[in-house]
């Protein structure tokens, strides 16, 4: 059973820096073929500063690290058994490529239903830019299946 | 290419945004999707670690669907005037299922914080059957 004790606890923190190939990389998987997300120049023409970073990019930026789940162990998560359960974004500036973003995860909450046969960890997200702006809040919440 | 701007006033609660309509989730858009994405879960991309899970076969990301959810807000309106954006992941997204997402203005706001709408999201597959729930807040000038 996932303890209680988690909850506040600051669980991963990382900067990483958004790329421009990564991002063409991510528009093709997506199927995105409006060229704002791909053409630095119409990316300009629109007013960005670079390629925007597509609405659930941030997501990724936020597993771009070593081990994106380094930190299950410690609170009793196990990979076979977690479900993404939902996920918010809640935007204040359009990140682009070339931005330095910092991610910084906290536990928020954790509950259960069913009798624990559903756990649910619940993490925000704080993500703040190379100029100290705070560019957008995630939060997301696992569900741990016991059959 | 741009998208055209809404105008808000001629928008109303009901309304519905052009549906997307993806073409099957095939193996390749996982592996495509994986590698992008930079989630690496193995029951995504490998037969093997899936069945290992219990599950019959490998199985989309929840994230890819809700990234077609994206793509249906910023087909209709520029990204910048998405200001919250979420969705809920109601069942497993298969490989072969044909994704389709839909959005509908369900309220028009204008008060001191300015003019919003908001959207209720979907994404079903080719028997009807929900895969994500969604809503979405987009601001107009």
């Amino acid at each position: 059973m996932i303890d209680k004790k988690h909850i506040g606890r600051c669980v991963s923190r990382h900067s990483v820096a958004v790329e421009a190939g990564k991002l063409r990389f991510f528009a093709k998987a997506i199927g995105e073929t409006d060229p704002v997300y791909t053409d630095e120049a119409v990316a300009a023409g629109q007013g960005h500063a670079s390629l925007p970073v597509p609405p659930t990019y941030l997501f990724c930026l936020e597993m771009e690290k070593p081990d994106p789940y380094d930190w299950f162990d410690d609170v009793g998560l196990e990979l076979p058994k977690v479900l993404h359960g939902s996920q918010l974004f809640r935007y204040w500036r359009q990140c682009h490529a070339h931005d330095v973003l910092s991610f910084e995860a906290h536990i928020d909450d954790i509950y259960q239903k069913k009798d624990g046969a559903l756990e649910f960890v619940v993490k925000h997200t704080r993500v703040v830019n190379q100029h100290g702006e705070h560019v957008a809040d995630l939060r997301g919440v696992i569900v741990q299946r016991h059959r | 290419m741009m998208v055209a701007s809404i105008v808000f006033a001629s928008i109303e609660v009901g309304q519905f945004l052009p549906d997307l309509v993806l073409p099957p989730i095939s193996r390749t858009t996982l592996a495509l999707y994986a590698g992008a994405s930079g989630d690496h879960n193995p029951n995504h991309i490998d037969i093997d670690a899936a069945r290992a899970a219990g599950m019959d076969d490998v199985f989309a990301h929840g994230m890819l669907p809700m990234a077609f959810l994206g793509r249906l807000l910023t087909g209709w309106a520029p990204q910048r005037q998405i200001q919250h954006f979420e969705a809920r992941f109601v069942s497993i997204t298969h490989v072969g299922d044909c994704i389709t997402c839909r959005g509908e203005v369900v309220q028009k706001i204008e008060d001191h914080e300015g003019k919003r709408l908001v959207l209720t999201l979907y994404a079903r597959d080719q028997q009807g059957d929900i895969k994500l729930t969604g809503s979405a807040t987009m601001v107009f000038d």
